[in-house]
């Protein structure tokens, strides 16, 4: 009723056509027994009303004036030329391009957007995308199980809990081991993945190695001696990274990693209560008959026209349906459109600009909370834009500050009983002076 | 490749001509050049402002990144400015169709308008600001919604509780064949039930789902109605079975009018019923699988509920489960820790808030029966913005009349093009109708995959082809429900105009299409020699 | 169309026996079906054959098929010509398109093939 365009008039000539009375009719196939009983649903609204009641529940949230929350999902700057071309319509409502010759905006602009995550993460190949980070991760994980013929999968302590637990559900299903690589969490630790530990928990039994750069703990791990450890016993590093510090930081592709991994919300998505986000996925070309999701190509018509299609689709449900790698169907290519444009948009000098900025005032905070004598960086070791600080008695204070709409961070004893009293506290592009200063005070408000 | 000659008429950022290379035959020409092509060094779109003294200062006395992890070259982004950007994009979106421009009948996609106040909606600073991670206490809203979607989606569905998790409809049939898997563990019959069943009409990643979680699939015919055939059904299902994984409406469109026997035999034999709910389109109101028996169906709510298909996602693929599988949802899940239910409902519905009312998600491990988390968060949020839009402003009429149209609109196309094509299932059909395209290709060697062809050179887009894989030269209509009768008559017409040109001239189909920005390109090369990405000129690592 | 001196299997696999050793490969009709064949998995020489399993995959643009082997047997050589031109199992099946060379271990099992006309009739139906 609210979109259809029938009338009274519309359905008497398509009845007549079918040759039924009534709609009904369409239904007597539906056996009474199995009828629907009820559908208590509220009745209809019109735009206003229904205006009204969205606004209702977004007035419900509070968003933070000043906060320092990221583990994994962060506050960058979302370009209004980014949500323009989202926005557009012959984007955002196209289907999956498997007719190419009316689909060659989306094709096309998938391609750049594997050309650009190859590029950022020094690659070979580049998927179209999966939904998220974590399940990225998985299926990444999943695939060094399948190049090596190996079922079990070692992963770091460091890397984001959230995305652990994904790996975990989905090694359930085909009964696929994980081992836990421990990171260094104690007093005066460096915070990062232990490489003799990994070094000892890694033999011919295990598929990949799993680490995260930077870690979830905002420390920089040595992940070319976590490569290295892997390779020596066969088995595959998969590097899970964040991409905006890929404008910094050495990419995956340079120390050895076999398969890389990404969360892309950074890239021009916002937070939006954790998702739409978007998975990024890269490998070896030798690699990429194993590896999930959808994959855009370029080729010719016969009037010798470039073109892009959809290829290997051989590795893909609708052809191997029981072979197949992975179920995977929809990707998240409207997510992987908006962190193309964002890429074009900063370019090369604004994405480096987002990393120093979110870089400076990681120091910022950390430094100013330490030179008042308010807590002290849990581990002495480099990070990038994250880092996890000492605050006595922080769950309260942390508690006390979010209902004066400060989010001083992540607390995270719950994940990680060893750092009592730490909170990660992330900053990017958007973190002003203020913004500290006002933590400051807070945190000195709450002694 | 390089995009030599260009016109001396346009700057870099040209209208997308064609390229002409001076090399007949080498280089193609090119559509709309890679934005690759214009970047220029030194330009930029978007600044920031830079770090103030003082925080460099406070900054300076913190650990640097050591040098061994620096990247040794910056990466090679384009440098465009702002308006070469939207201009490529928009260039890029100009070679799309869409259903915002024309009709796009692809059978199994149910491809809706999607209407620009779910767009108005998912854009409210307060909920596209909201951090997954922030205290509950800041969090009321986005809580909220998840808790009503959830209970609206119960409703419309029949089922016990909904978990919003999963990412996609495949996503979400994984979600449910876990969650079977993990209840057969808990009743000490894990490693016995091996198999799942499927339907020979079934979509791939049905069977693709029961691989990724261990599973054999055992493929059951359909009968001469186009429903599961139910004696090979009973024949198949044992001690072995963990499930049954069937569309309803099937693939073909018709309703299984044996369900309930069929979800019976099901649960008699121990086994897991799965529905996979990409035909809900059909049935709103009308059919509430969780009260016939199902144990767990996901949603697609970028089919039914609205949400748009954004050139192959995102999507959200929420499960509903019986109260048997309940104890397995994925966690964490959205909780009304404070307030009375029917009351926090009934207020909602009528546009209030309950005071009191307090939401909060499930604490970590709360559940261990849970199958755990399936994904980071709680779900594709800015999806069920819309899609809680879409249920709101549609509301129970609505709804139904969603269905009552989508299901008059398919039939109507079958009996007018019932005489051009062949219609393996010659009865009432639901929200999608499947035609064979056999006697064009027997008679005349047009196959559907011509006639899909043809069809876009009338701007349109055309059905789905070659599925369901039970029916040679398959051509799978759905019109939905908010097309008009004008746009279902052109669609008559074009499909009869075709049948006729098979006949007559069927070599101007194979031609098809000629009027696209591309002709049929040559898939068979682009998978033989991959060209997946664009290699610049001193990248790091060498094209292979 | 089918050459005579070829033995078949029902799963459109030939092949030729020349003393101990055998090559194979997969039917003109097989192509046909698949179509425009992408990319063929090749067994790894010293590979052991049963026949009848599944020693490998051919996938075309719309389709995948595993090859079954139709006989027994240690595979001395792989036509790696097929890495390169996987085309040539459409334009040359029975010829450029060989996909491997096999020691047999029982001739006895090319009974259980079919000749040239058995299997025109079988791809007749």
């Amino acid at each position: 009723m609210a979109y259809s365009p029938h009338t009274e008039a519309d359905h008497q000539r398509m009845l007549g056509a079918v040759g039924v009375d009534s709609i009904e009719d369409l239904f007597d196939d539906i056996p009474a027994r199995v009828r629907a009983t009820r559908f208590a649903i509220p009745p209809p609204l019109t735009e206003q009303e229904v205006r009204a009641e969205l606004s209702r529940l977004a007035d419900r949230n509070r968003i933070a004036s000043v906060s320092f929350l990221g583990a994994g999902a962060y506050r960058h700057l979302v370009p209004s030329v980014v949500t323009e071309v989202i926005g557009r319509s012959e984007f955002a409502t196209s289907y999956t391009p498997y007719q190419p010759e009316v689909s060659q905006g989306t094709l096309q602009s998938i391609y750049e957007f594997q050309s650009l995550i190859c590029e950022l993460t020094g690659m070979e190949v580049a998927s179209a995308s999966h939904y998220d980070g974590a399940t990225a991760t998985a299926e990444a994980a999943l695939m060094a199980c399948r190049l090596t013929r190996r079922h079990r999968i070692a992963i770091s302590t460091a890397v984001n809990p959230q995305v652990r637990r994904v790996l975990a559900t989905y090694c359930s299903g085909p009964g696929i081991e994980l081992i836990e690589v421990p990171a260094d969490l104690a007093e005066g630790g460096s915070g990062l993945t232990e490489v003799p530990s990994a070094e000892g928990l890694l033999d011919d039994s295990v598929a990949c190695l799993v680490a995260q750069q930077p870690n979830f703990l905002g420390g920089i791990e040595p992940m070319r001696e976590l490569a290295d450890a892997a390779h020596a016993v066969g088995a595959q590093l998969v590097a899970v990274v964040e991409p905006t510090s890929l404008a910094m930081l050495e990419p995956p592709g340079a120390y050895g990693a076999d398969i890389v991994a990404a969360e892309g919300q950074p890239l021009g998505i916002p937070v939006e209560f954790g998702g739409p986000y978007v998975g990024l996925m890269a490998a070896r070309m030798e690699s990429v008959r194993q590896m999930p999701g959808r994959l855009v190509g370029a080729t010719r018509d016969a009037q010798g026209r470039k073109g892009y299609v959809l290829t290997l689709q051989a590795r893909e449900q609708h052809i191997r349906r029981e072979r197949a790698a992975s179920n995977i169907c929809t990707n998240q290519a409207l997510c992987a459109l908006a962190a193309t444009a964002y890429l074009t948009a900063v370019g090369p000098a604004g994405l480096r600009e987002v990393a120093e900025r979110s870089m400076i005032q990681a120091r910022h905070v950390a430094s100013a909370i330490e030179a008042a004598g308010l807590g002290e960086r849990r581990f002495e070791t480099p990070y990038f834009a994250e880092v996890s600080v000492h605050v006595p008695d922080a769950a309260r204070r942390h508690a006390a500050l979010a209902e004066r709409g400060i989010v001083a961070g992540y607390p995270l004893e719950g994940e990680y009983p060893e750092l009592a009293d730490t909170l990660l506290l992330a900053a990017t592009e958007l973190t002003t002076d203020d913004d500290v200063a006002a933590l400051v005070a807070g945190l000195e408000a709450q002694r | 490749m390089s995009v030599a000659e260009r016109p001396p008429s346009t700057d870099a950022s040209g209208r997308g001509a064609a390229f002409h290379s001076p090399e007949a035959g080498g280089e193609p020409t090119v559509v709309q050049p890679l934005i690759f092509e214009a970047s220029v060094p030194g330009r930029r779109a978007v600044r920031f402002p830079p770090a103030s003294e003082a925080a460099r200062a406070a900054a300076a006395g913190q650990p640097s990144l050591p040098a061994s992890v620096l990247r040794a070259q910056a990466p090679h982004l384009p440098e465009v400015s702002e308006l070469d950007l939207l201009r490529h994009f928009n260039r890029l979106s100009h070679l799309n169709h869409a259903i915002d421009l024309g009709f796009y009948p692809l059978g199994s996609c149910t491809m809706k308008y999607n209407p620009k106040v779910n767009e108005w909606a998912a854009s409210l600073p307060g909920l596209a600001g909201s951090h997954p991670l922030d205290p509950a206490a800041l969090s009321q809203g986005s809580l909220e919604l998840e808790w009503l979607l959830a209970e609206l989606l119960k409703e419309i569905s029949g089922f016990a509780a909904v978990s919003l998790q999963p990412a996609a409809g495949a996503h979400g049939e994984l979600t449910g064949m876990l969650m079977a898997r993990a209840y057969h563990r808990s009743r000490g019959e894990g490693e016995q039930r091996t198999k799942v069943l499927v339907p020979d009409s079934a979509h791939g990643t049905n069977p693709a789902t029961a691989t990724m979680v261990g599973y054999q699939t055992v493929t059951i015919r359909s009968n001469e109605r186009g429903g599961i055939d139910l004696e090979a059904l009973r024949a198949a299902l044992g001690p072995d079975t963990a499930a049954l994984m069937i569309t309803n409406p099937s693939t073909l469109g018709i309703f299984e009018d044996q369900i309930d026997q069929v979800v019976a035999a099901v649960r008699e034999a121990g086994a897991i019923s799965y529905m996979d709910g990409a035909n809900l389109n059909a049935i709103l109101g009308r059919f509430r699988p969780g009260e016939a028996g199902f144990d767990v169906m996901h949603f697609n709510l970028h089919k039914t509920f609205s949400t748009p298909h954004g050139g192959g996602g995102p999507g959200a693929g929420p499960v509903g489960v019986s109260e048997r599988l309940a104890p397995f949802l994925p966690a964490p899940l959205p909780l009304l820790v404070e307030g009375d239910p029917d009351e926090v409902r009934g207020k909602a519905w009528a546009g209030r808030s309950t005071p009191g009312a307090r939401f909060a998600l499930e604490e970590p491990d709360a559940r261990p029966t849970s199958i755990g988390r399936v994904r980071s968060h709680t779900g594709n949020f800015g999806m069920f913005v819309r899609a809680y839009t879409y249920i709101r402003s549609n509301g129970d009429a609505g709804l139904r009349a969603v269905s009552d149209d989508a299901v008059l609109a398919a039939n109507y196309l079958r009996v007018r093009l019932a005489g051009a094509y062949d219609l393996p299932y010659d009865r009432i059909c639901k929200h999608e109708v499947v035609f064979s395209g056999r006697r064009q290709k027997r008679q005349h060697g047009v196959t559907t995959l011509d006639i899909a062809k043809a069809i876009l050179d009338h701007g349109i887009h055309p059905p789905t082809i070659y599925f369901p894989l039970i029916v040679e030269e398959a051509l799978m209509i759905e019109p939905t429900e908010t097309e008009s009768l004008e746009t279902l008559d052109r669609f008559v017409e074009i499909m009869l105009g075709i049948a006729e040109l098979a006949t007559s001239d069927p070599e101007a189909l194979k031609r098809a299409p000629e009027t696209t920005p591309v002709g049929r390109l040559d898939e068979a090369g682009a998978a033989r020699r991959p060209d997946l990405r664009h290699v610049f000129p001193d990248a790091a690592t060498e094209p292979d | 169309m089918n050459p005579d001196d070829l033995r078949y299997s029902r799963e459109h696999e030939w092949v030729r026996v020349d003393g101990g050793e055998a090559v194979i490969g997969i039917t003109s009709f097989a192509a046909g079906e698949l179509g425009d064949i992408v990319f063929v998995e090749l067994p790894e020489p010293g590979a052991r054959l049963r026949q009848f399993a599944s020693f490998g995959v051919v996938e075309s643009v719309k389709a995948v098929s595993d090859l079954f082997a139709p006989i027994s047997g240690e595979v001395t050589h792989v036509n790696t010509d097929l890495r390169e031109r996987p085309e040539l199992l459409n334009s040359d099946p029975f010829g450029g398109g060989w996909i491997a060379k096999v020691k047999l271990s029982d001739t006895a099992e090319l009974d259980a093939l079919l000749d040239s006309g058995a299997y025109a009739e079988l791809t007749a139906g």
